[in-house]
């Protein structure tokens, strides 16, 4: 099936949660919702599901108008942060309760409980109450119910963020696999870029109630629509200047001025907005590099890689670089960027040029 | 070096020691005292074996306050935990009208002990009492002072009045607990309002349920000042409940020993009855 939204609208005491959302979600699809806390993802789900209704706007299931049709009457599984199952019933009667609910035969229920608490690893649990398990078996018998009955639409609120980090892998890395044969509309919620790149299909991008950019997710990944992209899937940021192009240069007062690269050859003369991602900034000069001198914030060593927050200009920049170097705030600072690798995007914050692949 | 340690921890926990002992173990052994033994004065006392427990237990009198006494704590349960419940489930969730239902919930809490009694006094009266007047008005022969089962039904109705709240308020507490997703997940799967008590509510709210069964088990089979205001214990012995009759048999009668072994089983029983509620609250999420 295909789920549309069309010109949707939501205002809840006259706080806008989305504006003007027209999106098209076909079956089969793995769909990841990018965005930030408030952006309006939740939101977008529960009148997906029929839990809440647009004030303005349709939704359509196969184009049938079910706007206000109420969440009982449609076909939805919903997963979400909190590990929700139902605290008195065994593992195998909380899958069941879907089904059971829908008047299915004993034998079916029995078979596709079964079934569905196997695929998710939990089938030597079924007998347990769902405070006899870990976080992250609680969260596969929530997932095992959403999945139970087949629902012609499951949404996922965002299920990894309450488990540690490698329960979360674990789990995610399963996920594409459980909804792979399956004919359903897939829609993921989640604050993280990296999120989104692993779990990959489509990903729509949001920003306080508006959709700033829909597509593939890589696609989208490398192409970003505009800065307000640049900042919501990618981390960290990327980072900005302001930038005037002319007579065949780019530069910025005090800082640069080089002949355009490559993909910046046919921007007519004007201001524009440059974006390096944090991974192309180095700390050593190269050939293609450009050097501007910044001063250090702060500096955070992450493992292999050391995050260098520093203002440039008066802007902040986050240098991400492999290794351990040790700076020290207030330091002057060296970061060679190599302009071949940068965005721009024009004054209607529309991407006018990106890096050649 | 871990001896030194060791004796640290000891006199670490001493200060705890020292306040459990005069708070809890001198005082009971002081009845443990007097529940085995005769005493006359400093110099003068006897051994008595289990003679004022055996005395005590024959007691029909005494017989009578702990018949009406469980039957009394076992009304208060099956009324006030339901009801708390359920009038819990009707507050609102959210908005102006919170506050001012939790506050006006809240006051019969606030109100003394024999307070209460002193209202119920007047409140039931069947010449000047309002409720008293009203029900004689429309044709009951209402008379708590004359009529045992009347005098009952006052002293239960003044108990619903005054603890209910506390049921109430416990488990509105562990209702704003729930997160909502629960009741979204229950809404998607097209659960009816039953199910959705009774399969997230009810189960969410067994820790509170228990405290709320525990603080009213405990609380009404103590009951004393209400009902000694009220009626005194009549008519007759119609309301006269076991703390009334040990404090007639110890401050009264002064018999110290039988009071004592009295207070001895007065405790066990309310201990009893407690682990008993516990451990049934505790397991019930086995069954269903």
């Amino acid at each position: 099936m295909s789920l549309v939204l069309e010109g949707v609208n939501r205002t809840v005491g006259g706080e806008t949660h989305l504006r003007d959302v027209n999106l098209t979600f076909q079956r089969g699809e793995f769909n990841v919702l990018l965005g930030l806390t408030e952006a309006g993802k939740t939101t977008m789900m529960r009148i997906m599901a029929g839990l809440d209704h647009p004030n303005t706007g349709r939704v359509l299931e196969d184009g049938n108008e079910v706007t206000k049709v109420p969440v009982r009457k449609r076909s939805v599984g919903m997963v979400y942060q909190q590990f929700i199952n139902y605290p008195s019933l065994s593992v195998y009667d909380n899958i069941a309760s879907p089904l059971k609910l829908a008047r299915l035969s004993d034998s079916e229920i029995d078979r596709r409980v079964r079934t569905e608490a196997e695929r998710l690893g939990i089938d030597h649990l079924i007998d347990r109450l769902p405070s006899e398990l870990s976080g992250g078996q609680q969260q596969r018998c929530a997932m095992a119910r959403a999945l139970v009955r087949d629902a012609r639409l499951v949404l996922l609120d965002e299920p990894l963020v309450n488990l540690d980090y490698k329960l979360r892998e674990g789990l995610r890395s399963e996920l594409r696999n459980l909804f792979a044969d399956r004919d359903t509309v897939v829609v993921y919620a989640t604050t993280e870029p990296e999120e989104a790149l692993v779990l990959g299909g489509k990903t729509t991008v949001l920003h306080e109630g508006r959709v700033v950019q829909h597509g593939v997710t890589a696609e989208c990944y490398r192409h970003p629509a505009s800065t307000t992209v640049t900042q919501v899937f990618a981390d960290p940021p990327m980072n900005l200047m302001p930038i005037q192009v002319d007579d065949g240069r780019v530069k910025v007062e005090g800082l640069f001025d080089q002949p355009l690269p490559a993909q910046m050859k046919d921007l007519v003369p004007g201001r524009y907005t440059m974006g390096v991602r944090p991974h192309h900034l180095y700390v050593t000069p190269g050939d293609d590099r450009i050097t501007m001198q910044g001063e250090v914030e702060v500096a955070e060593v992450a493992g292999s890689v050391t995050y260098v927050h520093l203002a440039v200009n008066g802007h902040d920049w986050v240098v991400e670089e492999r290794g351990v170097h040790v700076v020290h705030p207030g330091e002057r600072f060296d970061v060679h960027a190599d302009l071949n690798r940068a965005y721009v995007f024009d004054s209607a914050d529309q991407l006018v040029a990106a890096p050649q692949q | 070096m871990e001896k030194r340690e060791y004796q640290w921890a000891w006199l670490m926990v001493l200060p705890v020691v020292l306040v459990v002992a005069f708070s809890a173990i001198m005082p009971l052994m002081t009845v443990v005292n007097y529940s085995l033994q005769d005493i006359f004065g400093p110099n003068s006392r006897f051994f008595v074996g289990t003679a004022w427990f055996t005395e005590v237990l024959r007691d029909p009198a005494l017989h009578g306050a702990l018949i009406r006494q469980l039957l009394f704590s076992a009304a208060v349960l099956l009324i006030q935990i339901p009801l708390g419940v359920g009038l819990a489930l009707c507050l609102p969730k959210k908005g102006p009208w919170v506050s001012v239902s939790l506050v006006l919930l809240a006051l019969p809490l606030l109100v003394p002990w024999n307070v209460v009694g002193t209202i119920w006094q007047v409140f039931s009266r069947p010449d000047v009492g309002f409720a008293g007047v009203i029900l004689n008005g429309i044709g009951f022969d209402y008379n708590y002072t004359g009529d045992s089962l009347d005098a009952w039904l006052t002293v239960l109705v003044m108990d619903v009045w005054h603890w209910t709240s506390l049921v109430i308020l416990l488990c509105y507490a562990g209702l704003q607990a729930i997160p909502d997703a629960f009741y979204q997940a229950a809404r998607i799967d097209g659960a009816s309002r039953w199910a959705v008590f009774r399969f997230i509510e009810l189960p969410k709210l067994k820790g509170v349920l228990l405290i709320a069964v525990l603080l009213r088990f405990i609380f009404s089979f103590r009951i004393y000042a209400e009902p000694f205001v009220l009626t005194g214990g009549g008519p007759g012995n119609a309301t006269t409940f076991l703390s009334q009759s040990l404090t007639t048999m110890a401050v009264g009668q002064f018999d110290l020993g039988p009071a004592a072994a009295f207070s001895l089983i007065y405790f066990l029983i309310i201990l009893l009855f407690s682990y008993v509620f516990y451990l049934t609250i505790l397991n019930m999420d086995r069954e269903g």
